[in-house]
């Protein structure tokens, strides 16, 4: 009797480790931010882009309206194709723009702001990209938003018509 | 008197080399953990990208603000989830997969020795 259960231990064993590691094959091994969850913002201080003093985000992130932190920078092609996006949501009263200018060059940023129009009320500089981790964006653009000091939405990549409406829905 | 003071200053100068490089050898342990989230099977350390560069300061500066290891983990794992991190937690997601290597260790183990052993005897 003994013996025939060690066979049996073997086989379910390697049935489970089979298992596992063929749920494991079909698991993403890219990294997937978790958009889903509602967090509270973090507090930093960083250098204002117009006159680059030091401003605390509580200054910025107050009272019950809703925010919309957008990660951006000059070079990067896809913050252009959001852009248009961006300038439409600028023109809802209940939100307000703070833009995040990403590793950038100030002479750039303003010529892209410029060209393309400014749609944001504030704008921090993060020049090290410190700022963009303690949000826990690892690119650009990225956007975020906010709602009594918690993230409620987060976009990953650029805006696209479907994270617009998304965003155009929450507002309201 | 005047050795005892150069003493100090001697004691004093290798006193604070002695802490710095402790300080980069620990920012160094920190982000050989720390998968670098844009190029995949690289760690921050070795990655010169631009989120990796930024993960670096980020990682020194919270070591000069006096977090200790584990607050710096988890610091990232609050912002960027478990994947951050080369060396998993153990917790109800991952015991498995710690536990596992030691139970097909102990059931291998107890094979080898009833055949060898035992049907020996």
């Amino acid at each position: 009797m003994k013996i025939k259960i060690l066979p049996l231990i073997i086989i379910s064993l390697s049935i489970i480790v089979f298992i596992i590691f063929f749920k494991g094959l079909k698991n993403s091994n890219i990294y997937t931010p978790n958009v889903n969850i509602e967090k509270n913002i973090p507090i930093f201080t960083a250098l204002s882009f117009d006159e680059e003093i030091k401003i605390n985000s509580n200054e910025i992130f107050q009272g019950d309206k809703f925010y919309l932190l957008n990660i951006w920078s000059s070079w990067c092609m896809p913050c252009r194709e959001e852009h248009s996006f961006l300038i439409d949501l600028s023109k809802n009263e209940n939100l307000i723009i703070v833009g995040l200018n990403y590793k950038d060059k100030k002479n750039n940023a303003l010529s892209f702001l410029s060209k393309l129009k400014n749609p944001y009320n504030f704008i921090f500089l993060d020049k090290d990209g410190t700022v963009a981790i303690e949000w826990g964006a690892y690119g650009v653009p990225e956007t975020f938003l906010i709602h009594e000091k918690k993230i409620i939405k987060k976009v990953v990549g650029p805006i696209n018509q479907t994270s617009f409406l998304d965003i155009k829905k929450l507002l309201k | 008197m005047k050795l005892f003071k150069y003493l100090i200053i001697i004691s004093l100068i290798l006193g604070l080399n002695f802490l710095y490089a402790q300080d980069k050898s620990l920012q160094t342990k920190i982000t050989k953990n720390l998968r670098c989230l844009i190029c995949q099977g690289q760690s921050v350390y070795d990655s010169d990208s631009e989120f990796a560069n930024s993960l670096k300061i980020v990682v020194k500066k919270k070591i000069n603000e006096g977090l200790n290891e584990k607050q710096i983990y988890y610091f990232l794992k609050d912002k960027y989830g478990e994947w951050i991190l080369f060396d998993p937690v153990f917790n109800k997601n991952t015991y498995f997969l710690w536990l596992l290597p030691i139970i097909m260790f102990v059931i291998g183990g107890a094979i080898i020795f009833k055949i060898f052993i035992i049907n020996k005897n």
